[in-house]
């Protein structure tokens, strides 16, 4: 293993780790708190984690580039920004689904401005939540975000794509 | 009061029970799949195996980072703790202090709607709701570390500005249909 690469984490984790052991020790609330939501979190995590990888990998293999330049290319208009929306109010996961599938499609040739529809639309399209929101805040509450949100922020990616197209921006592999 | 306590008594049932009816379908999809394509082409579906794997144990050092900063901020400030600092300021502070509130921590959509469900009933009006939830799920300054791997500072940085902004806008348009400006 490369140390000098991975020392962020490992320094990370060894400070929490002894944080939460000290904090049982003292008896100190929060930490304690942190511990057990920590444990929960990443039991969470390993049920979501490995199905989701999978089906990006096996997304990466399987689908090819000339239906994604195609359906979310340059070329494909208001249709690209469409299916963007749609994929992410789909597509279960946070940002550690959405990131490294940003990434797979640019490489399959997905023009910027719709990737960035995507990834701001993940945050706040997903129909499990929104399902959610509607049972605890109500319809109206629901639908004049959806109205507000939607095309903000589908037009702030547009501009994020049209701006960075310029410079050849590449989104990196998350390493 | 009780039916507060009600909702939060339902709130820790739902928890395991929605994990769990989140992750069912997700396993059962990601294997039928995998199954379909080891029919149809098996040195496609090995590379397929290995290119998660490649991509997982790239995002590996950023997953315990960003699991080490949400369990801290859920602790820190606890649902508790932002229902006492929500509770009797005015729209515009409100809104300042669950736009802040909700940027900082990171909390799944089953933890957040219930509690802004509750927050509802006990008269916190929708816009400074709006602003909580909305901030919450579209600014993320403990997942900050992962944008920031992927997109790099300057881009990861714009995106949360305008997400921010993005979210101060719906909790506008939320008071404005909730009538609570005028």
């Amino acid at each position: 293993m490369n140390w000098r690469k991975h020392y962020k984490p490992v320094i990370t984790f060894t400070g929490f780790v002894l944080f939460v052991l000290l904090s049982y020790l003292t008896g100190f609330q929060p930490g304690i708190r942190s511990g057990k939501s920590f444990i929960s979190f990443t039991r969470e995590m390993m049920g979501l984690l490995p199905p989701a990888f999978i089906l990006i990998g096996l997304f990466e293999v399987w689908v090819k580039r000339e239906i994604i330049e195609k359906h979310m290319g340059e070329e494909s208009g208001i249709k690209g920004y469409l299916w963007a929306i749609l994929l992410a109010g789909t597509v279960v996961g946070g940002l550690y689904v959405a990131l490294p599938l940003c990434y797979i499609l640019q490489k399959k040739g997905a023009s910027l401005g719709v990737i960035f529809t995507y990834l701001n639309a993940a945050a706040i399209c997903k129909i499990p939540m929104t399902l959610f929101e509607l049972s605890f805040l109500g319809l109206r509450f629901t639908f004049v975000r959806y109205l507000v949100s939607l095309p903000l922020l589908t037009f702030v990616a547009f501009l994020f794509g049209k701006y960075l197209g310029e410079s050849e921006y590449k989104i990196m592999d998350g390493s | 009061m009780a039916s507060v306590l009600m909702k939060t008594v339902i709130i820790n049932t739902v928890i395991p029970f929605g994990v769990v009816r989140k992750v069912m379908p997700l396993w059962i999809a990601a294997l039928v799949m995998l199954v379909i394509s080891f029919f149809l082409d098996r040195d496609k579906t090995f590379m397929a195996l290995k290119r998660s794997w490649k991509t997982f144990s790239r995002m590996l050092s950023m997953f315990i980072i960003v699991l080490v900063l949400v369990s801290l901020s859920l602790s820190f400030i606890p649902p508790e703790t932002i229902t006492r600092v929500l509770s009797g300021k005015g729209i515009w502070f409100g809104s300042l202090i669950a736009a802040s509130v909700g940027s900082i921590t990171a909390m799944p959509g089953f933890v957040a709607f219930p509690l802004a469900g509750i927050l509802a009933e006990q008269g916190i009006p929708y816009t400074v709701l709006a602003a909580f939830t909305t901030t919450l799920m579209m600014v993320g300054f403990v997942t900050f570390p992962m944008e920031q791997a992927f997109l790099g500072t300057k881009v990861a940085f714009a995106r949360n500005i305008s997400s921010l902004l993005i979210a101060l806008l719906v909790s506008i348009a939320v008071g404005v249909a909730f009538g609570e400006f005028f």
